[in-house]
């Protein structure tokens, strides 16, 4: 899936946009959610799963293609966990284990 | 900032009700869970891709009591984060981070 069928989903499910204004919602949707992680915010979608936040430390690596030692300088680094519900709607067999929070 | 919160500031940024933004936000987040569903990748450009990845059943162990569990084959959600997201995060290192703990909003 790319953003076009996002687009296409809101100009046929949510109706009453133009093709362009479609696909101008969903640019800024992502957008908006690329702004809040950029000032250091984290983002919790709930049903799907939440956009979080960590401070690595500096530490030591290696160049995988030359095995030199290099030092891994500190960063910030994104990562997503997610959602029970969206964990669940993948496992649709393991429903006696999900039942607790399907919808 | 949570889905409501993202829901209002659309709402803001746009002529759109917030019932409007809500029709939007949800429909964006249902089609990328059906894509997973189906077991089909999502790519995002700038942003990132979500890919769904096979676990195969193993046994685990209950860490309080230190018995067998077994752990059934799963699909789970994988999202590798894109280029420019990635420099955009960690540009905002000088920043704290904010926006609540990490916890799962959905149990209960």
């Amino acid at each position: 899936m790319t953003k076009a069928e996002i687009v296409q989903a809101i100009y046929t499910r949510v109706g009453g946009f133009s093709k362009k204004e479609s696909a101008d919602i969903v640019d800024l949707v992502f957008d908006m959610m690329k702004q809040t992680l950029g000032r250091g915010e984290k983002l919790k979608i709930s049903g799907f799963g939440n956009f979080v936040l960590r401070d690595k430390r500096q530490r030591p690596g290696r160049n995988p293609q030359t095995g030199d030692a290099i030092e891994i300088s500190e960063r910030r680094v994104l990562k997503f966990k997610a959602s029970q519900l969206l964990k669940a709607a993948l496992n649709p067999r393991s429903s006696a284990q999900a039942s607790h929070v399907e919808r | 900032m949570t889905k409501s919160e993202l829901i209002d500031a659309m709402a803001e940024r746009t002529q759109l009700t917030k019932g409007r933004a809500e029709q939007v936000v949800n429909c964006i987040f249902d089609a990328m869970t059906e894509a997973l569903e189906r077991g089909e990748g999502i790519e995002i450009r700038g942003f990132g891709s979500f890919t769904v990845r096979p676990y195969k059943p193993y046994s685990g162990r209950n860490p309080r009591t230190g018995g067998a569990v077994p752990v059934a084959a799963k699909r789970l959600p994988f999202f590798k984060v894109g280029k420019d997201l990635k420099d955009v995060v960690n540009g905002s290192r000088h920043l704290p981070i904010s926006g609540g703990d990490d916890r799962d909003d959905d149990r209960g």
